[in-house]
């Protein structure tokens, strides 16, 4: 059986940025847009957590937990916006959010 | 004798910063009385000076400061009172100071009054600088100096449109020709390293011929300017739109005697190269005639005066020009006593007159205008050279030094010039003067000019009669700087019948002058008379259509080049340009709003996108690092460097 190396991390850390991104571009909802950046903030912490366990050097570990705290701070936030939201227009849908045109 | 120095230099400086004070004020006394004062202070000053150089007392030399100090450039703030520097001072604080005086009393209802003479002491402080100045930066700087209160003073009544375009005449050019003096200094500089008139000058005995006269040619050419000679010489007659006073000081005594004095300063320059000097004498004697005759027909008495004073520059230019500088310093210092006193006696007259200026328009004024008509009278005589008054010593002098010099063309053409200048200054005195009062049907009571203004212009009188009887003190003083020629007729014989027969010629031509503008019944020129319709009458008349050539060959071209430059040049080029940026950001902001359509996933899209790239961007640059010298050999391989 092949050894599991720092590549396949960076391997899946890449695929879930794309499927991230991917949701960020597609997702109309504005609840499955917070998963989606939920996905691309993972995929970093991945990416991160590896690279910090291959140099040996706990620097990027420890960027990891600020960079979920953050996440966590910004996804209480968002939720709070988006049940105002709800409660004033009845849906959460971003066709429907474009008050701001140029 | 340095704090005289000083003291003749800055006092008209302080009399015009306090003017200035009250420029804007209404008429205060005390800003003509102030600078008047200090004129006469600076003056005083200038007589110690000249006291002190004609006793034996050394030239005085001061370098007040460092001016620029760059690399092998070195131009001090330095001044020279010198025997040429000191008789300059000596015309110029004199004249300035009876003109001062006077023009409180000619510009009394002027509202601007004070104005006037903060621009007046300026001018004064102007001249000194370029006659005192012991080097050609320090000339240069007084130069513009005075060039720019004369634009100020000739467009001094500044709601009038033709005072405002004779003064930007003036101004353009002397700027044409400042152009040439610019290119003389700098070839002045480029081949002695020095611009120091001591140094320059002794350095110039070494150089080529070709560079000297180049050098002569274009410190002529600002002098052709300054002194209004032809093709430069129209300003002069239109910059008579300026206050009678301003007419006197700049334009007859001093300023327009700045070319004369630069060639007189430049002599050791131009003794080298005597080709371009008769080239000066020649064009000297040339505008001698050319503007004697243009005053022949003219009826705008201020005209009249300046283009005899033009002509009488064209007599300083004959004697400089053949090297005879001390006699054309000593003209200069004639002239400016009696063309100054002829023309703050013309203010006499406008003012009496309501200022008319047309002489058909006056006549018998004599009676009224005592004074004025004797101070008149005095200097046209002195004017036409009459002995013994100043011209007859000054300007019969010029006639000797040409016969002895043997250019015979340019003494008949003199002595012939002598004989017009004696009937167009007697035609204008009969015709104010003398006949038929002929202004009475305009209603005008003419009254004699203020006591103080009579008694202000009595120096120059006295001056214009007895400045003649200085000559020899004057010539044993300046001889020590410049070349001491005595220009003596050979035979006592030939003395004699050159000098009845000049006099004898010039007073017959002030008896017919007299005798056909004197008389009751002279003709009014209104058009209809023989001679007027004559050819030449109507070339006289129109200045030999020189303006109106000017007009048609330069000014019209000129203006229609400029047209077109603004229309296709700047326009189409410049601001097309500029405007075209401006466009293309218009253009884009336009077109890439559409890009803010308020849908939160367009947006983020647009996101995406820009970081992929940046990305891209930033993965090509550091692929072209890493392989950059990969790259170099390829490119190398192409024949790219």
């Amino acid at each position: 059986m092949m050894e599991i190396g720092l590549n396949h991390y960076l391997v899946l850390s890449t695929i879930l940025f794309s499927i991230g991104l991917v949701g960020v571009m597609r997702r109309k909802n504005l609840l499955m847009l917070f998963f989606a950046t939920e996905i691309l903030l993972n995929a970093v912490n991945i990416a991160f957590a590896a690279i910090s366990h291959f140099y040996g050097d706990l620097t990027g570990q420890m960027f990891a937990f600020f960079v979920i705290a953050i996440a966590a701070s910004e996804v209480a936030v968002g939720l709070g916006l988006l049940i105002v939201w709800h409660k004033r227009h009845g849906n959460i849908d971003l066709e429907h959010m474009s008050t701001m045109r140029g | 004798m340095e704090l005289y120095l000083y003291i003749a230099l800055f006092s008209p400086l302080v009399g015009s910063m306090f003017a200035a004070l009250f420029a804007a004020s209404p008429k205060t006394s005390i800003a003509g009385i102030v600078p008047s004062f200090l004129l006469f202070v600076s003056f005083v000053a200038s007589t110690i000076l000249l006291v002190n150089i004609l006793s034996g007392g050394d030239v005085v030399h001061v370098e007040m400061m460092t001016w620029m100090a760059t690399g092998n450039l070195y131009i001090p703030f330095g001044f020279v009172v010198d025997q040429v520097s000191v008789t300059m001072m000596m015309v110029v604080t004199v004249v300035s100071t009876v003109v001062h005086v006077y023009s409180i009393g000619y510009m009394d209802h002027d509202k601007s009054f004070n104005r006037f003479f903060a621009w007046l002491s300026a001018f004064v402080f102007s001249m000194l600088v370029l006659v005192m100045s012991d080097n050609f930066a320090g000339l240069f700087i007084g130069w513009e100096g005075v060039g720019l209160c004369s634009w100020g003073l000739i467009g001094f009544w500044y709601h009038k449109e033709s005072a405002t375009w004779a003064a930007n005449e003036a101004f353009i050019m002397n700027r044409i020709a400042d152009l040439g003096m610019l290119i003389g200094l700098f070839l002045v500089y480029w081949n002695t390293g020095t611009l120091q008139y001591d140094e320059a000058f002794a350095a110039m005995p070494a150089l080529a011929p070709e560079v000297l006269t180049w050098m002569g040619i274009f410190l002529f050419i600002g002098a052709m300017g300054k002194s209004a000679q032809f093709p430069l010489h129209t300003w002069l007659a239109d910059a008579m739109e300026g206050p009678t006073p301003v007419s006197a000081l700049i334009h007859a005594a001093t300023m327009v005697t700045a070319g004369v004095y630069l060639v007189v300063r430049a002599n050791p320059l131009y003794e080298l190269i005597p080709h371009v000097g008769l080239f000066i004498a020649s064009l000297g004697a040339f505008v001698a005639l050319f503007a004697a005759s243009m005053a022949l027909v003219n009826r705008d008495m201020k005209r009249i005066i300046a283009y005899s004073t033009l002509s009488q520059l064209g007599y300083m230019f004959v004697a400089a020009g053949l090297g005879a500088y001390w006699v054309a310093l000593f003209h200069l210092m004639a002239h400016a006593f009696f063309k100054a006193l002829l023309f703050l006696g013309a203010g006499n007259v406008m003012h009496a007159m309501h200022d008319e200026l047309d002489p058909f328009k006056m006549g018998g004024l004599k009676k009224p205008l005592k004074w004025t008509f004797i101070m008149m009278t005095v200097a046209s005589v002195a004017l036409a050279g009459i002995y013994p008054l100043a011209g007859f010593f000054s300007k019969d002098l010029i006639l000797e030094v040409s016969l002895i010099e043997h250019h015979y063309i340019i003494y008949s053409v003199l002595l012939f010039t002598a004989g017009l200048t004696a009937f167009y200054s007697f035609r204008l005195v009969a015709l104010i003067f003398h006949g038929e009062e002929r202004y009475k049907i305009f209603g005008i009571h003419p009254h004699e000019a203020y006591k103080f203004v009579l008694i202000a212009m009595s120096p120059l009188l006295l001056l214009a009669v007895i400045a003649g009887s200085f000559k020899m003190t004057y010539f044993e003083m300046v001889t020590a700087v410049l070349p001491a020629t005595e220009y003596h007729v050979h035979s006592v014989m030939m003395y004699w019948i050159m000098t009845i027969g000049t006099q004898l010629f010039v007073l017959l031509a002030i008896a017919f002058a007299y005798k056909k503008y004197a008389n009751n019944a002279i003709a009014i020129p209104d058009g209809s008379s023989k001679m007027e319709n004559r050819l030449c009458y109507k070339i006289l008349k129109n200045q030999y259509y020189i303006p109106y050539a000017y007009e048609e060959y330069f000014v019209k071209p000129y203006r229609e080049l400029s047209d077109v430059f603004w229309k296709h040049i700047d326009m189409k080029i410049v601001d097309a340009s500029v405007d075209g940026i401006a466009n293309i950001f218009y253009s884009t902001g336009e077109k890439t709003r559409t890009m803010q359509s308020g849908n939160l996933s367009t947006m983020l899209k647009w996101m995406v996108a820009g970081t992929v790239a940046l990305l891209s961007l930033a993965v090509v640059y550091g692929l072209a690092v890493r392989y950059s010298d990969e790259i170099m050999l390829i490119l190398s391989g192409l024949g790219v460097q």
